[in-house]
């Protein structure tokens, strides 16, 4: 079994973290290397995802690995009913390391458990999905030159996003004070505030986005889902209370970077992309570079 | 000795569980494995008890439990008691405290985690907020209160 895995943002140490956004930035300083000849990566989607999965193809492709692998699971031998277990044991056989999106929660974990290479979690469900919080948090160091004693907004659907929960996570370590702006139904819940309170970490908590960021250094927002709401009247209303638009940007402070995990529905009015404080896009980017760092740790390669 | 007359016939050797709510006492069969055991077992149940209303009692001759196999029962029935006979006499009295780790005879409450999909080993790590025991499921992360405890 490999100890190399990476399931869970808690799985990384301050330190560890703190390298591998170290290691992004050499990487976007020189993205095309070949560290990776000779090695194969196994992308095993059992879900489809456009974003994750062509990043972490294209980081393995730039440092000259080659990729195998599948991008949804009907293509894949678990649609005739093979375990988990068995297409790890087999596809750890064949590549050097795996990375893996699986709709089942827990998935990832188990994967490392049975696994002979090192797993990589692209998504475990609604649980984990560590390569994003890693990029978000190399995209707010990059942005504001330092991780320690921002004030960081988190917008829209606080109750089911994962991404909000890690990031609160990885961010305990840099004395963050967090605003949390949701509406009713989708409210942080309490066991994340718990946490904020025994790691000493300041929230506060709103129901209204305008006027509610003035003093914030990231605005952090998230997808608003329809199908998180019992009353589709209440969803109309919070769709349109919570729409960013370029005007509420005005009185923000000249530092604020805006990101967005994406894909953004309605959530950002376009008129915000060309605003300089829009920052979604590079976040995206940014990924490529925080996918090269994750991937050459977990094979033990000198970046 | 006792007295008073005894509802199961007393044991000479083996590990005695006392002071199970009648209603959890077929699970503590089941947390022990004792529908497969293949000592001699007696089993009463709906007992009078002052403590607990109506309580259940297991005998099992000639058998020890680790401590780690008993501690499980701390999860369904915290005071239940375990006393150890030999020749008739109650040679040690253990009590019960939840294991730090539990394997196997809990169902994950999340019907997406792995656990519930696929032929996984449950495994939950017991933690203490506040006072409250709450149960970490090891793979979905999902976190359950000790009352809300499913057993398989």
């Amino acid at each position: 079994m490999s100890n190399n895995n990476l399931v869970s943002i808690s799985d990384y140490s301050k330190e560890e973290i703190l390298a591998i956004l170290d290691s992004a930035a050499e990487f976007e300083a020189c993205p095309n290397r070949k560290t990776l000849d000779g090695k194969v990566v196994a992308t095993l989607f059992f879900e489809p995802s456009t974003r994750t999965r062509l990043s972490f193809e294209t980081a393995v492709i730039r440092l000259g690995g080659s990729i195998i692998g599948f991008s949804d699971a009907a293509t894949s031998s678990s649609a005739k009913g093979e375990t988990l277990n068995d297409t790890i044991h087999m596809v750890g056989s064949y590549a050097d390391v795996i990375v893996m999106r699986h709709p089942l929660e827990g998935a990832a974990r188990y994967a490392s458990e049975v696994s002979p290479v090192p797993i990589i979690n692209a998504g475990d469900g609604a649980n984990q999905h560590p390569s994003q919080t890693l990029l978000d948090l190399y995209s707010i160091l990059k942005t504001q030159g330092t991780l320690e004693n921002l004030t960081i907004c988190l917008v829209g659907d606080l109750k089911y996003g994962r991404t909000v929960h890690s990031l609160i996570m990885a961010m305990s370590h840099f004395h963050p004070t967090f605003k949390f702006i949701a509406p009713d139904e989708l409210k942080m819940p309490d066991e994340y505030k718990v946490f904020c309170n025994k790691h000493n970490i300041p929230f506060s908590e709103v129901s209204e986005l305008t006027d509610n960021f003035n003093d914030a250094d990231i605005l952090y927002m998230t997808r608003v889902q329809k199908e998180r709401f019992q009353d589709l009247m209440e969803y109309e209303r919070v769709k349109n209370v919570y729409t960013l638009k370029n005007a509420m940007l005005e009185n923000t402070k000249p530092n604020l970077r805006i990101l967005h995990p994406l894909p953004r529905v309605t959530e950002i009015d376009s008129d915000v992309d060309s605003n300089e404080k829009a920052y979604y896009f590079q976040q995206a980017q940014n990924g490529l570079y925080v996918r090269q760092a994750i991937v050459s740790k977990v094979l033990n390669l000198n970046s | 000795m006792p007295t008073k007359e005894l509802k199961v016939a007393a044991l000479r050797n083996g590990t005695v569980i006392d002071h199970i709510p009648a209603d959890k006492l077929y699970k503590v069969v089941s947390i022990l494995h004792l529908d497969t055991c293949e000592h001699q077992i007696t089993i009463g149940n709906n007992l009078d008890s002052s403590k607990v209303g109506k309580k259940g009692i297991i005998k099992i001759s000639d058998r020890a439990f680790a401590e780690d196999e008993t501690n499980k029962i701390a999860l369904i029935a915290p005071n239940a008691k375990i006393n150890i006979i030999r020749d008739f006499l109650v040679v040690e009295k253990r009590h019960l405290c939840l294991p730090a780790e539990i394997r196997e005879i809990i169902q994950c409450t999340n019907p997406v985690c792995i656990t519930n999909n696929q032929p996984v080993t449950t495994k939950f790590h017991v933690q203490d907020h506040d006072g409250h025991v709450v149960l970490k499921c090891h793979y979905c992360e999902r976190e359950v209160t000790q009352e809300n405890v499913k057993i398989k």
